[in-house]
C-alpha cells in the first residue's frame, strides 16, 4: 500500500489546476482499456463470420470458421481484465445473484453468458458437427476423443442433419447480429450514460464504439487469414482479402465520420466542458488522439487501403499494404480506447484541472499483464485451430459431405476477370 | 436539547453540596446513555438533509480533521468523506481554487492579491442525492438510499468496480485502500440515529453547517431553509442533492 | 436434443445458486442487504459531542456557553473523547498548550476568511508566547481591547493600507460606538449615507490636498451613490 501512496504523491505533483481531492486516484486503468478492446474484437469478428452466412458475402466465406473461432478466443479472455481489475474479485458471482437492472454494468453477466453460450458456442458446435462427427470416426487416440466429446455423442450425417445444421447456424447468426450489437453496445453505454463526465456522455457513445469494433474486429481476421495461410504455406485467396479490406474501407470511413461527427458537434454546441476538454486534447491526450488514433490510426490506413484496394498494383503488393493498414488499424482502435477510457478521468470533474495516469510496468495493473491478456487469446486460438480446424483442406479430407468452398488462386499480375470487375 | 439544559441547571444549584454534585456528576453520563437506548430507532420516521452556510465558513478545516478522526478515514491525503475549498476571484475573471490535503490543516497563507475581488471557503461533501447516479450505476447493489435518505455503501457487499466512483459529479467518493471497496460520507449514520450530530456538524466552529431533518418541523435546517436563498451544485444534472448551500457564488463547481 | 438437456441443466444450476447464495436480507427495503444498515449503524462513536462534557466539566463548560469561544465544541481543541466519557481514566483528552497547536488553525490571518472574525498574523503577533498566555481559551477575551479594527477586519486593513485611502482611519468614514470592539454584533458602525459625504473631500469646492481627485459633485455619476462604483477601500485612482 505503501508504494500505492508514492503513486499518489508523485500523481499530486503533476496535476495542474484543481481536481476534486478523491480524484487524485485514476480509477480505471490499461486493464479497463483492454476490455472494450478485446470485446470489440469479438463483436467485430462475428460482424464479419455474418456476413459470410447471413448476407452471402460468397468471397469472406474462407474466414469464416477462422472468424468464429478468433471470436471465441477472445471471449474467453474478455472478462479476465475485468476480473482483474475489481476491488474485490473473489465477489464478482454477485454480479449473477443479485444484479441491479439499472446499471449498464449488471448487464455484463447476462450479455456476456448469452453471448457465449447461446450464440458462438452453439454455431461453432452447429458449424463444426458434421465435421466433428466425421473426425471422431476417423481418427485415432486423444484427437478422437475430444472430438467426440465435443460432438456430444451426435452420429448422424443424414442430410436432414446436414441442412438442420445449416438451417441452425443461419438462424443463430441471424440472432447473433444484433447479440454482437448489445455484447459490445452495451460497454458502450457504460461510459456514454454517465452524465457527470463531459467526455463520456454522449449519444453517440455506443455506436462509435460498435463501428470501431466493427473495424479492428475485421481488421483482426484479415491479419490472421493472412498470417495463417502463409505459415500453413498455402495461397492467399486475393478475392477475399480484396472483399476483406473493402469492408475494412467503408468500416473506417463510417468510423471516422462518426467521430468527426462527434467532434463537431461539441465545437459548434461549445457548452461549459469545452475548454476544460479543449486544453485536454490539445496538452494530454496530443500524441493518443491526434497523432496515434487519428493520423496513424484512421487516416493513414484508410488511404492505404483505398489507394492499394483501387490501383492497379500487383496483388504481391496489394496485400502488403492491407496487412499494414489492419495492423495500424489495431493501433489507432487501441489507442481510441485508451483516449476514451483515461482521457476521460484525466481531467476534474470541477471543470478546473488537469491531472496525469501513470502506467506501471508490473503489478495486476501494469503492462505486462496487459501484455499477457493480450498474447492470450492468440494462444487459445493456437489450441483450437488444432483442436477444431477451419481449414478447407481439413474438410477435404472427408469422404462424403458437401464440397468445401474453392480456394481460388490468386490471378496473375494486373489480370483482371470479369468476376472481378463486379466484385467491389 | 431541553433535557440537557434542565439537567445543567440542576447541577449547577446542587453544586453547594459536594456529595451531591459528585453523585448527579456520575449519574449524568449513565442517564445519557439510558436515555439513547430508550427509543428504538425506525429510519422511516426520519428523512436528512445538510445545509451549509458559506458565509460563515472561516477554513479552519477541523470538519475534515474531525471526520476523519471519527470515522477512521486513511489519513493519506487522497480519501476525503469531505474537504475544503478555497476560491479566489480575480478582476479579470480568472478564478483560482485549491484544496491543499483537502484543508485538513487549513490554508497557507497567501500573499494580499489586488486582483483578488472575492475569496471565499466552500465545504463539500457527498450531497446525499434524492436521485443518486451513484446508486443507479452499481452493478451488484451495494450501494443504496437508506430509507431516512442517506446514501449508504455495503462495504461487505462492494465488488470494488467503482463505476460509483466515476458516476458521481461531485468528487465525493473514493477506493477505501484497506477493503478495495467504495466509501464516502454516511452523514456519521452512527451517529445520526443515536440523536448525535454528525462530527463535522459537531466541529464546525462558526455554525456554517447546518444538519437537521428534511420533514419535520422544527429543526435548524428547516430554519436555513426558510431564511436563506437557497442553492445546490450542479442542478442541471438533475441529481437532487440534498446538501443545500447558501450565499453560494456562481463559480462553485 | 442433447443441447436442450444441457440448457436445462444450465439453467436449473443457476436458479438453485440463486436460491442457496442470494444473502438473506436481500431485498427487504430495496436492492440492497437490509443488513447492511444496521452494519453501518453500529460504527464506534469517536466524537461524544460538547453537551457530554458539560456533564461533568460544567465549570468550564458553563464559563464557554457565556463567552466568543461558546459555539466551538471542545473536542475540536481536545481531540475525541467519548472514550473518556464512558471512563474517565481509561483515555485522557489531549491539552494544546503550545503556541500553534490549536488556536491557529482558525486565528490565524487569510484573506479569504470572512469579514469580522479575529485573525492575527502570527509571525507579528507575540511572537514565541504561548497563545494561552494572554488568552483563556474558555474565555477568549483579548488581553486589551483592539486598537486597531485590523483585529478583526485585518482584510480590508492590508487592502486599504496599500490605496490612495492609506491615510485616512477607519473611524474618517465609519461612525464606531466604543463598545463595538467589546460586543462588535450588538453595536454596529455607522456607515456615510450620501454623496455629499465622499464630497467633503472629493467635490470641486471642498477644502483640502490638491492632490485629492476632484469631481463636480452635480453631475459626476447620475443618481449613484459613490460606493455604489467606486469600492472606498480602494478607490481606483
Amino acid at each position: 500500500m505503501a508504494e500505492r501512496f508514492e503513486h499518489l504523491r508523485a500523481a499530486l505533483g503533476q496535476v495542474q489546476g484543481y481536481i476534486y481531492p478523491n480524484e487524485i486516484e485514476l480509477h480505471w486503468g490499461l486493464l479497463v482499456v483492454l476490455y472494450p478492446y478485446i470485446t470489440g474484437l469479438v463483436a467485430g469478428a462475428f460482424i464479419l463470420a455474418s456476413l459470410a452466412k447471413v448476407f452471402r458475402v460468397q468471397e469472406v466465406v474462407p474466414t469464416y470458421r477462422l472468424a468464429l473461432l478468433t471470436a471465441l478466443s477472445f471471449l474467453l479472455v474478455a472478462p479476465l481484465p475485468l476480473l482483474a481489475h475489481l476491488g474485490r474479485p473473489e465477489r464478482s458471482f454477485e454480479i449473477f445473484l443479485t444484479p441491479h437492472f439499472k446499471s449498464a454494468m449488471a448487464m455484463f453477466g447476462f450479455v456476456y453468458a448469452w453471448y457465449l453460450m447461446l450464440v458462438l458456442l452453439l454455431e461453432i458446435w452447429f458449424e463444426y458437427r458434421a465435421d466433428l462427427v466425421r473426425w471422431s470416426q476417423k481418427e485415432r487416440g486423444l484427437r478422437r476423443i475430444v472430438h467426440w466429446v465435443l460432438s456430444l455423442g451426435s452420429r448422424s450425417l443424414a442430410p436432414e442433419a446436414i441442412a438442420f445444421d445449416k438451417k441452425a447456424v443461419y438462424a443463430i447468426t441471424l440472432v447473433g447480429i444484433p447479440s454482437a450489437f448489445l455484447l459490445h453496445g452495451y460497454v458502450g453505454f457504460i461510459f456514454g450514460s454517465v452524465k457527470a463526465n463531459p467526455w463520456w456522455s454522449s449519444v453517440l457513445m455506443p455506436i462509435v464504439f460498435l463501428f470501431s469494433a466493427i473495424v479492428s474486429g475485421i481488421a483482426m481476421v484479415l491479419l490472421l487469414y493472412y498470417l495463417t495461410t502463409l505459415l500453413r504455406r498455402r495461397e492467399l485467396d486475393m478475392k477475399c482479402l480484396d472483399k476483406l479490406a473493402s469492408f475494412l474501407l467503408y468500416a473506417l470511413i463510417v468510423d471516422l465520420s462518426l467521430e468527426t461527427l462527434d467532434f463537431i458537434h461539441r465545437l459548434y454546441e461549445s457548452e461549459e466542458s469545452i475548454k476544460i476538454l479543449a486544453t485536454l486534447i490539445f496538452s494530454k491526450l496530443f500524441m493518443s488522439l491526434t497523432i496515434v488514433q487519428i493520423l496513424i490510426g484512421t487516416i493513414a490506413p484508410l488511404l492505404l487501403l483505398a489507394g492499394a484496394r483501387f490501383s492497379s498494383l500487383p496483388p504481391e503488393l496489394k496485400r502488403v499494404a492491407y496487412f499494414i493498414a489492419a495492423l495500424l488499424v489495431q493501433v489507432g482502435i487501441f489507442s481510441t480506447r485508451w483516449n476514451v477510457v483515461i482521457g476521460g478521468q484525466l481531467f476534474s470533474k470541477s471543470l478546473r484541472g488537469l491531472t496525469a495516469y501513470k502506467l506501471e510496468l508490473g503489478g495486476i495493473e501494469g503492462l505486462f499483464t496487459a501484455l499477457a491478456l493480450l498474447v492470450l487469446p492468440f494462444v487459445i486460438l493456437f489450441v483450437l485451430l488444432k483442436i477444431l480446424p477451419p481449414w478447407p483442406e481439413a474438410r477435404a479430407d472427408a469422404e462424403i459431405g458437401p464440397p468445401a468452398p474453392a480456394t481460388t488462386t490468386s490471378v496473375g499480375p494486373g489480370h483482371e476477370t470479369a468476376k472481378d470487375a463486379t466484385v467491389v | 436539547m431541553p433535557e440537557d439544559t434542565t439537567r445543567r441547571e440542576m447541577l449547577g444549584r446542587f453544586a453547594q453540596f459536594p456529595c451531591a454534585a459528585m453523585l448527579l456528576a456520575c449519574c449524568g453520563p449513565l442517564a445519557s446513555i439510558a436515555g439513547a437506548t430508550e427509543r428504538k430507532y425506525n429510519a422511516k420516521d426520519h428523512y436528512y438533509g445538510m445545509g451549509i452556510q458559506v458565509d460563515r465558513c472561516i477554513g479552519c478545516g477541523r470538519c475534515v480533521e474531525a471526520c476523519k478522526a471519527e470515522n477512521g478515514v486513511p489519513r493519506q491525503p487522497f480519501y476525503f468523506r469531505t474537504w475544503i475549498e478555497r476560491y479566489q476571484i480575480r478582476a479579470g475573471g480568472e478564478v483560482t481554487v485549491d484544496s491543499p490535503e483537502g484543508g485538513i490543516n487549513s490554508f497557507p497563507a497567501t500573499e494580499e492579491d489586488k486582483d483578488v475581488l472575492r475569496s471565499f471557503f466552500v465545504p463539500k461533501l457527498c450531497n446525499h442525492c434524492d436521485n443518486p447516479p451513484c446508486v443507479q450505476v452499481c452493478p451488484v447493489g451495494a450501494t443504496f438510499k437508506s430509507q431516512d435518505g442517506v446514501v449508504l455503501v455495503d462495504k461487505d457487499y462492494c465488488i470494488g468496480c467503482r463505476y460509483c466512483i466515476q458516476a458521481c459529479p461531485y468528487g465525493a467518493r473514493y477506493l477505501d485502500p484497506r477493503t478495495a471497496t467504495a466509501d464516502k460520507c454516511t452523514f456519521c449514520y452512527h451517529r445520526i440515529t443515536k440523536g448525535l450530530l454528525p462530527a463535522c456538524v459537531e466541529a464546525c466552529p462558526t455554525g456554517a453547517r447546518v444538519f437537521g431533518e428534511l420533514k419535520t418541523l422544527a429543526s435548524p435546517l428547516r430554519r436555513m431553509m426558510r431564511m436563506s436563498k437557497l442553492t445546490v451544485l450542479k442542478p442541471s444534472l438533475n441529481t437532487e442533492p440534498k446538501v443545500f448551500y447558501s450565499d453560494l457564488d456562481g463559480e462553485v463547481r | 436434443m442433447r443441447l436442450g438437456v444441457l440448457g436445462l441443466v444450465g439453467i436449473a444450476a443457476m436458479l438453485y445458486a440463486r436460491h442457496r447464495f442470494v444473502p438473506a436480507t436481500f431485498g427487504e427495503t430495496g436492492h440492497y442487504r437490509a443488513a447492511a444498515v444496521d452494519a453501518v449503524a453500529s460504527g464506534k462513536i469517536q466524537y461524544a459531542g460538547a453537551a457530554v462534557c458539560a456533564e461533568c466539566h460544567d465549570d468550564v463548560a458553563g464559563k464557554k456557553a457565556a463567552s466568543y469561544h461558546r459555539t466551538l465544541s471542545c473536542e475540536i481543541c481536545h481531540g475525541a473523547a467519548a472514550r473518556h466519557a464512558e471512563d474517565p481514566e481509561a483515555q485522557k483528552p489531549v491539552v494544546p498548550r503550545e503556541r500553534g497547536a490549536a488556536c491557529l488553525y482558525c486565528h490565524e490571518y487569510l484573506p479569504s476568511r470572512p469579514t469580522g472574525f479575529p485573525q492575527i498574523i502570527e509571525r507579528l503577533h507575540n511572537p514565541v508566547k504561548p497563545c494561552i498566555g494572554c488568552h483563556d481559551p474558555h474565555d477568549p477575551k483579548p488581553s486589551q481591547v483592539p486598537e486597531s479594527c485590523s483585529a478583526c477586519h485585518a482584510q480590508i486593513y492590508r487592502t486599504k493600507a496599500v490605496s490612495p485611502h492609506a491615510n485616512l482611519s477607519c473611524e474618517t468614514c465609519h461612525a464606531v460606538d466604543p463598545r463595538h470592539r467589546q460586543e462588535p454584533r450588538a453595536f454596529l458602525p455607522k456607515k456615510p449615507t450620501d454623496r455629499e459625504f465622499c464630497g467633503r473631500c472629493h467635490s470641486k469646492e471642498a477644502p483640502g490636498d490638491r492632490e485629492i481627485p476632484r469631481i463636480d459633485l452635480t453631475t459626476h455619476g447620475g443618481r449613484y451613490l459613490c460606493w455604489q462604483c467606486h469600492y472606498p477601500h480602494f478607490p481606483e485612482s
